[in-house]
């Protein structure tokens, strides 16, 4: 399809030709107290969830600012139901799981690992579009990217489920719970070659990223070396996972009793813990990984380029990097305090830091979908509804972010890759596809088995406050879907839009009255989509759009 | 004179008469001009490069025969029995992994150099680290924002993207197949590269009214977004019309492979005509050569993941250069490989490697000097868990040399604006592309010109080489990699000369002593026993 708007006016201002600005954000941790409006609670829901409803907007407003990050960081869907079998048909039966009940749970060895991965990813897909007013998601999907693991290299859904499973449950809990729940999980242990670090032939690898990705990165003050990775390899050795089981277990006879001696950087310290056949070492080795102060500093660098945006100067490493460190560090790696902190902050709604971020891809699909209110099939044809998640997690996946398939344990480059960080969701590759994704939706959806997936412009436009006042409809639908203001002469265009380029405003409003009196009205209908489509398609086709 | 500022200094009155009409003072930084300093020093040539992810187990790849005795000891669990090594012609010692017949065949026919021990001072032996040094081409500690290829690419093509595309330079400046974009592209100002993944159709994107970017870091997203944007709309057309005109052969790729899939697209682009300079593709997609266990099958070494993985590597060069041939594009295109790291001397009991430092890297092309280039790596007798191969060539050298003899660069540019050091060119490509003349190719080869005595030493060691004049370098190194002296980095007078090197409080083990001039380099193995 293509877009026979008008260039309009090509305007080229001043501002567009300023050369990178220097960033000089002075604001701090300093609870928030300035105003609370639909602004500031789009702003909120728009980093901490995918995309911002009207509705979610809506509630946050009877809400403090405090309530509303409060619930946010309290409130959970709970444990959703596990993914079902939705691949199974006459020429491709699953043995062992009957179509419509979970596959997780099988212990037989299986040969339909491919159709249960996009089962999975399908799974997830719809929990982050059912999300509730909620982090839970927004972090699951964080620490996913933190301790990231490919379904595509470790291959069976099953540990992926649970490993899936331990961060969602453990996303704001205690970080050291979690770090130590992550070195023992099966889809960690077979995916860094833990299950195969013996003593007789220890294998660095999750030795290595556990420090250099998970802990205590490799900035310039993340000062371990080579024979730390070595010795965090050998206190590691003696893991093992039972096939099918999906469980992991300490073999004793298979763990390096020797002391293992770790640099200054570790304050010299030796690990020598007979304790449970030496099981207990795991504890001493992430107690010592903790005790030194880059571990917070790193996770709180990465909180805050998955939350807010990525520059970190030296004002934001002192003003906020730092006491959201102390904050951690002292609460004993508590993660809901920083995260408190954070939210809560001045500099979290600093203006500055509104709308500079570029909505990752997973963002993007997903919070179309829930800000638009698409409708997807019911689990009476479970093979379609999951296919309609699979095909919008598809979308994301070609825009370079596949979810439970990050490039590689260091997680999506965009939220670590300097100089480019958050720019590098954009090129000449994913921003056709996004945006030719945007115009599907918009004008013929996508029909699978009879059933369609699409962005219902009438139900969207009906849900806005004063639909029949183009002026009010414009301001409205810019202020949901936009995180910048645009200038006076786009308002005007897309007004020009609905009033098909006439001035009376009457026009539209004729229009859309016609319509809402007489919903079944086809002829009614059509003079009203034929200018939605149009009208919401400009909006999401701005770059502006690409922003939150 | 820099080229650049050559074309700068010319009188304005000898510039074209299309410029008639402008003013001067919109010259100066004029698109135009832009494209006629990018038109002055074109040249056809076009660089691919292929990224092997993971860390190549390069003793299992470039197989060094004489070296069995302590890869038995080392490794014996992945150890290509010799027997099946392929053998090289014209070489005794040195040979390739079994599923590797496909560059075999273009090593015999002249079509594929072989450089071997590529690495650098003090290996990082993280993934991420190793990799960024590859790209950017800094210093193992250093740290560049800036990808080798964005520099050269900005040099070549100053201030883009504004004036591009012009008349200079139509075409996107590089290409990588895929969804997203390398670092290696990253210039000082802005991406030199388009990403694709379907060259025929690019979605058309709108070009809505712009408001103004407000100085904030949210305008500055947005100026950037509209700079992808307006870029994409820029270069669509000439891609679909590319790749339309351009020809190539599916069925010479092996079926199914990701890898292969990009290449052909590459062959096509570049038969269509397109004049971008450098592609990119990666072996990613095809699987991981971080092989930390059960590269190989327990009791079968030359199957397994890793012989899958080299097998497709291999396969899918040919196709691509014997689709270029078929094209008539081939003189035109030099490949190149590289990986973060080899991997270790010793390996796991699971069958695996653990990351490692120096490995051989693959030029190939038309216009290769064909052949191996360096020695076999000198191994410890007993290697210890940390020991690795040691590096023979800088992969800035490798770098360098591209620059010069293929993209026809003056060394002094190099060393000043694009790697930003001195480092010594060595005899890859025909360099008469250029018309610098042709290297000195390994006159040297089997002349001892550098050696130490005694050896094993225990408290110091006299190293004596033999510089032939000019810039000469000798470095120590231990086991693992780390440099640990530099005794000599000046220019010389021909001759013999002796350094010495105090063992001070170094642990017992391997070291070695690198010697460098010019193209030529030897590396000493050293003993330190106490």
């Amino acid at each position: 399809m293509s877009n026979n708007l008008p260039l309009a006016a090509a305007r080229v201002s001043a501002a567009d030709q300023t050369q990178r600005a220097m960033r000089s954000v002075t604001s701090t941790l300093a609870p928030y107290a300035g105003a609370w409006t639909r602004t500031e609670a789009a702003h909120l829901l728009r980093r901490t969830m995918f995309g911002a409803t009207k509705a979610d907007i809506d509630h946050l407003l009877t809400l403090t600012a405090d309530q509303a990050v409060n619930e946010l960081l309290n409130n959970t869907a709970g444990t959703p139901l596990p993914p079902l079998n939705n691949y199974g048909t006459q020429t491709n039966p699953d043995p062992n799981v009957p179509v419509g009940t979970t596959w997780v749970n099988d212990t037989y060895p299986c040969t339909l690992n491919a159709a249960r991965r996009k089962s999975l990813q399908a799974w997830w897909m719809s929990n982050m579009l059912a999300q509730v007013v909620s982090l839970e998601q927004k972090m699951t999907l964080f620490w996913h990217n933190h301790f990231a693991t490919e379904l595509n290299s470790y291959g069976d859904p099953r540990p992926g489920y649970r490993y899936l499973e331990t961060i969602r449950t453990n996303a704001m809990g205690n970080f050291k719970t979690l770090v130590t729940a992550i070195s023992k999980d099966p889809a960690m242990l077979l995916y860094l070659n833990g299950a195969s670090n013996t003593k007789n032939a220890p294998d660095e690898n999750y030795g290595r990223e556990l420090q250099e990705l998970f802990t205590v990165g490799k900035g310039p003050n993340s000062l371990y070396t080579q024979s730390d990775v070595e010795a965090a390899a050998r206190v590691l050795t003696g893991y093992r996972v039972v096939n099918n089981a999906f469980t992991s277990y300490f073999d004793a006879t298979k763990h390096d009793t020797n002391p293992k001696q770790f640099s200054a950087f570790y304050n010299n310290t030796t690990i020598n813990n007979t304790g449970n056949g030496g099981a207990d070492e795991l504890d001493d080795l992430i107690t010592m990984i903790l005790a030194t102060d880059e571990c917070a500093m790193y996770l709180c660098r990465r909180l805050y380029r998955f939350f807010v945006y990525y520059d970190i100067d030296s004002t934001i490493e002192a003003n906020i990097i730092t006491p959201m460190a102390a904050q951690l560090r002292n609460g004993n790696y508590e993660i809901k305090p920083v995260l408190a902190l954070l939210f809560k902050s001045e500099h979290f709604f600093d203006v500055l830091n509104q709308g500079c971020f570029i909505k990752p891809p997973i963002d993007y699909f997903a919070g179309m979908m829930r800000q638009a209110g698409v409708i997807f099939p019911d689990n009476t044809d479970l093979a379609t509804q999951y296919y309609m998640w699979n095909y919008v997690e598809g979308y994301s996946a070609l825009c370079a972010q596949d979810i439970l398939n990050p490039p590689n344990v260091a997680g999506w480059p965009a939220f670590y890759q300097a100089p480019g960080y958050h720019e590098l969701w954009i090129n000449s590759n994913t921003l056709p596809n996004r945006t030719a994704f945007a115009d599907q939706m918009l004008y013929t959806g996508y029909t699978r088995a009879g059933q369609k997936i699409i962005i219902d412009t009438l139900a969207l436009t009906a849900s806005m406050p004063t639909p029949d006042d183009p002026v009010a409809l414009v301001d409205d639908t810019l202020a949901l879907l936009l995180s910048l203001e645009v200038d006076q002469t786009v308002k005007d265009y897309l007004k020009s839009i609905l009033l098909s380029g006439q001035s009376t405003n009457g026009y539209w409003t004729t229009a859309w009255s016609n319509y809402a009196n007489s919903p079944g009205n086809t002829s009614y209908q059509n003079t009203v989509t034929s200018r939605l489509k149009p009208f919401y398609q400009y909006i999401m086709d701005l770059p502006e759009y690409q922003l939150q | 004179m820099k080229r650049r500022d050559f074309i700068k200094s010319i009188p304005l009155a000898t510039l074209p008469v299309v410029l008639s009409g402008m003013s001067i003072r919109s010259l100066a930084s004029s698109p135009l001009l832009s494209a006629l300093a990018a038109s002055a020093t074109a040249n056809d040539h076009v660089l691919v490069i292929i990224q092997i992810v993971g860390g190549n187990d390069g003793l299992n790849t470039v197989i060094p025969l004489d070296q069995y005795s302590t890869l038995t000891a080392a490794r014996s669990n992945i150890l290509i029995p010799s027997s099946q090594v392929l053998p090289l012609t014209g070489v005794t010692t040195t040979g390739l992994h079994p599923a590797m017949t496909a560059m075999q065949q273009m090593y015999n026919d002249g079509y594929l150099r072989i450089v071997q021990g590529v690495g650098y001072p003090n290996p990082s032996l993280s993934h991420f680290q190793s990799t960024d040094i590859w790209i950017t081409g800094e210093n193992s500690g250093q740290s560049l924002s800036t990808g080798w290829m964005g520099r050269y690419l900005d040099y070549k093509y100053p201030g883009f993207p504004t004036g591009y595309p012009g008349t200079g330079m139509p075409d996107p400046l590089a290409i990588e197949i895929g969804t997203s974009l390398s670092p290696v592209f990253q210039g000082p100002a802005t991406g030199m590269a388009m990403a694709v993944t379907d060259p025929s159709s690019i979605y058309n994107l709108a070009n809505g009214i712009q408001s103004p970017a407000p100085a904030t870091p949210a305008g500055t997203e947005l100026a950037y977004i509209r700079q992808v944007s307006q870029q994409t709309n820029q270069y669509a057309s000439v891609l679909s019309t590319a790749y339309s005109a351009g020809s190539s052969s599916t069925s010479l790729y092996p079926s199914g492979s990701k890898l292969g899939a990009a290449l052909q697209a590459v062959a096509r682009l570049i038969s269509g005509g397109l004049k971008t300079k450098v592609y990119m593709v990666s072996t990613a997609n095809d699987g991981s050569f971080d092989t930390h266990h059960a590269q190989v099958v327990n009791g079968a070494t030359a199957t397994g993941t890793h012989a899958s993985l080299l097998q497709n590597l291999s396969d899918c060069i040919k196709a691509f250069h014997d689709d270029l041939r078929a094209s008539s594009s081939a003189d035109r295109v030099i490949g190149m490989t590289f990986s973060e790291f080899g991997r270790r001397i010793i390996s796991n009991a699971s069958v695996g490697t653990d990351h490692g430092a120096a490995a051989p890297l693959f030029i190939f092309g038309n216009k290769v000097l064909p052949g191996v280039l360096g020695t076999n790596p000198q191994l410890p007798a007993s290697p210890g868990v940390d020991d690795n191969v040691p590096m023979q060539y800088d992969f800035r050298s490798v770098y360098a040399s591209l620059l010069q003899d293929w993209f026809c660069v003056p060394k002094t540019d190099i060393d000043s604006t694009i790697l930003l050091q001195n480092f010594q060119p060595l005899p890859l490509v025909d360099a008469e592309e250029c018309s610098v003349g042709i290297h000195e190719i390994d006159s040297k080869a089997g002349i001892t010109l550098i050696s130490n005595t005694p050896n094993p030493f225990t408290t110091s060691t006299n190293i004596t080489f033999t510089t032939a004049g000019g810039h000469t370098l000798v470095q120590v190194f231990d086991g693992a990699g780390h440099l640990l002296r530099t005794l000599v980095d000046q220019d010389m007078t021909a001759g013999d000369y002796t350094v010495s090197f105090s063992s001070e409080n170094y642990a017992t083990g391997a070291y070695y002593a690198r010697f460098q001039n010019g193209v030529i380099q030897q590396v000493r193995s050293m003993v330190l026993a106490r």
